[in-house]
């Protein structure tokens, strides 16, 4: 009776003893990297409670305030740290807006590319034979052609099909589907592969048994064992997501100059480099790249914490 | 052998499938074709003309046909915008990419392969270690920025050389080169280094991952025990089993390139293919989208063929069907 009175484990002490917590609290690496990206995560999410100015507001803008450079050098205010661009707008404030947005579509493009991957990858794997085939066969040849290529093309061809008033209202809802629609395969070919690995282990065959329909064995025993492969390459996923959704903006394909994200604003910013005014564009792609850069190193460290093979 | 290729040949058959499906769509979802044509002020008339010309009141698959069979031909219509056969716009503009490509694969497989190998067998040095993480630094960096900074710098600040344009360019046939004049390569620097950047990381980060995979193995340490020196197990064991996947490595590299072309000809405006595609993508000019798909398609069954095939002869362990 004794071992039953006994405490079971808190479910602190499990989640410090989980391996890969411990490995995270022993890579000082990882550390920083979650550090500097959660802090740029909430900065952007709270962008209305932090920024000095709203630079969606025409009341906050005046012309007479464009192109001042950074508060230190010759000719800078003290009112904008980091400068201002051609239209008046803070680049601090911009900054902090277009990150906002950049890390909105980056999840909310790799969410949509996790579900869809996931989900066909799964049933691909649990279902076998035909369907299998079929998804498989599809994932690869979608896989032929790069990611970048395609979804300029999806992102250009939903544009198209707008009508042209409505383009800028929606492109961001085109730019998550373009950039979503591109990276399923990757997904579903690592979902699969789980699921084939599970699949012929004894508690989904005793869950077959009893009787219990495929779509939940599918969602609830399968699913949660596909998912720690899976995190790693929603890591990564996310970092490709963003410097995605940059490059289409900053070709000119994404999200419009009115609401600008990251990459708009270098786009905007790169215009004004010939003549010296580089803040417009240093400041958002720094943004840009430490952001990105601490996404890769958490995906990196978690990519190696979670193979056995380097353990 | 046969049956390996043939196997592979149909894949290959039935990815163009798809994509010329695809491309096909475009034509009929896309806008209307007659209003490209003709624009808004066409009489009923002009426009029934139209219809009939093109053939649009055909069956689907008689029209799908008709475009395949036009595909094979490499006719591809004209140009919404520019009113021009688009197979003659792409033949123009493909010698700069491949240029560029061309440059860019040298580049990042040279200095790619030769870091892998470096940071695969010194693996605790401190050369590897900032090598790695500059690597994963190159990762981060979005091509365009890569472009914008080298431009900044080396155009706008230093003035050492052109920030765009190919610079001049001499004839031979109907082949356009910029790669015998000094101008030329004095305009190819920037953008092939802009290119080859993020490739030379990931070849880096591939040779060196497989380099240590292969120091991992039984055989090398059988060798280590036999008491060889270094060298020759670095070069004569560790890096013959090391460049097999270098193979696909190749393949994959020039895939990327043309891929990112189209972003590193927009940044230099580079007067490639690339950046007629994006053109085209923002005129939503049809025909060149729909081309410029199948063409991209196309090249890169080929290089996946080409890279099956060569694995088929180097790697003993497939042809035997281990």
């Amino acid at each position: 009776m004794d071992s039953l009175d006994e405490k079971p484990v808190t479910r602190w002490q499990r989640f410090k003893d989980n391996d890969i917590v411990w490995s995270f609290l022993s890579s000082p690496g990882a550390m920083g990297a979650a550090v500097v990206a959660s802090v740029m995560i909430l900065a952007c999410i709270f962008a209305p409670l932090i920024a000095p100015f709203d630079p969606f507001d025409p009341g906050q803008i005046s012309l007479w305030d464009g192109k001042l450079p950074p508060a230190w050098v010759e000719g800078g205010q003290g009112k904008y740290l980091l400068g201002t661009d051609n239209q008046g707008r803070d680049m601090i404030s911009t900054i902090l807006y277009g990150g906002r947005l950049s890390i909105l579509v980056g999840l909310a493009a790799v969410c949509l590319g996790m579900v869809l991957g996931v989900s066909l990858g799964v049933i691909a794997g649990y279902v076998g034979g035909v369907t299998d085939a079929i998804i498989m066969r599809l994932a690869d040849v979608q896989l032929t052609i790069p990611g970048i290529l395609l979804a300029i093309l999806i992102n250009g061809i939903g544009r198209a099909l707008l009508p042209y008033e409505l383009r800028n209202e929606f492109a961001i809802y085109v730019v998550i589907l373009a950039i979503g629609l591109t990276d399923w395969p990757q997904f579903a070919r690592v979902a699969r592969g789980a699921t084939l690995v599970e699949t012929n282990k004894e508690y989904v065959q005793a869950a077959r048994i009893i009787g219990l329909p495929s779509w939940l064995i599918m969602v609830r025993h399968i699913v949660p064992n596909t998912l720690r492969p899976i995190l790693v390459i929603a890591t990564i996923g996310l970092a490709l997501a963003i410097i995605a959704e940059a490059t289409l903006s900053f070709l000119g394909q994404g999200i419009p100059p009115t609401t600008p994200s990251l990459g708009t604003l270098i786009r905007v910013g790169n215009e004004y480099l010939f003549s010296g005014l580089w803040w417009i564009t240093l400041f958002p792609a720094v943004a840009l790249i430490v952001l990105v850069f601490s996404v890769n190193l958490l995906g990196d460290w978690l990519r190696d914490a979670l193979n056995p093979k380097l353990r | 052998m046969i049956s390996f290729i043939a196997k592979r040949l149909a894949q290959s058959v039935l990815v163009m499938a798809i994509v010329s499906a695809v491309s096909f769509s475009l034509f009929n979802f896309v806008g209307d074709p007659v209003n490209n044509m003709v624009g808004q002020d066409a009489t009923r008339e002009q426009r029934l003309e139209i219809r009939d010309k093109l053939g649009l009141d055909d069956p689907i698959l008689t029209q799908y046909s008709r475009f395949v069979g036009n595909i094979l031909q490499a006719d591809f219509g004209l140009s919404y915008r520019i009113k021009r056969p688009v197979d003659d716009l792409i033949a123009e503009r493909l010698p700069a990419t491949l240029e560029l490509v061309f440059v860019s694969a040298i580049i990042s497989l040279f200095f790619g392969i030769v870091l892998g190998i470096y940071t695969g067998i010194k693996r605790n040095s401190w050369g590897s270690r900032i090598i790695l993480s500059t690597s994963l630094a190159g990762v981060s960096l979005p091509t365009f920025v890569i472009g914008i900074a080298l431009i900044y710098v080396f155009a706008v600040h230093l003035r050492w050389l052109p920030s765009s344009g190919r610079g001049g360019v001499v004839e031979l046939g109907w082949w356009k080169t910029s790669l015998i004049t000094l101008e030329g390569w004095r305009s190819i620097i920037l953008p092939a280094i802009t290119l080859s950047l993020f490739q030379l990381t990931l070849i880096l980060r591939l040779v060196r991952a497989e380099m240590l995979e292969v120091m991992r193995t039984d055989y090398i340490k059988f060798a280590r025990a036999r008491g060889l020196s270094e060298r020759a197990i670095n070069f004569r064991h560790a890096l013959r089993n090391t460049l097999v996947p270098v193979i696909t490595i190749i393949g994959l590299n020039i895939g990327g390139l043309v891929a990112f072309s189209v972003v590193t000809e927009t940044v230099f405006q580079w007067p490639g293919t690339g950046l007629m595609f994006i053109q085209a993508v923002n005129f939503v000019d049809v025909p060149i989208m729909a081309a410029y798909l199948v063409f991209v398609a196309l090249l890169f069954v080929v290089i996946n063929l080409i890279v099956d095939i060569l694995y088929f002869v180097v790697d003993p362990r497939i042809r035997l069907g281990g």
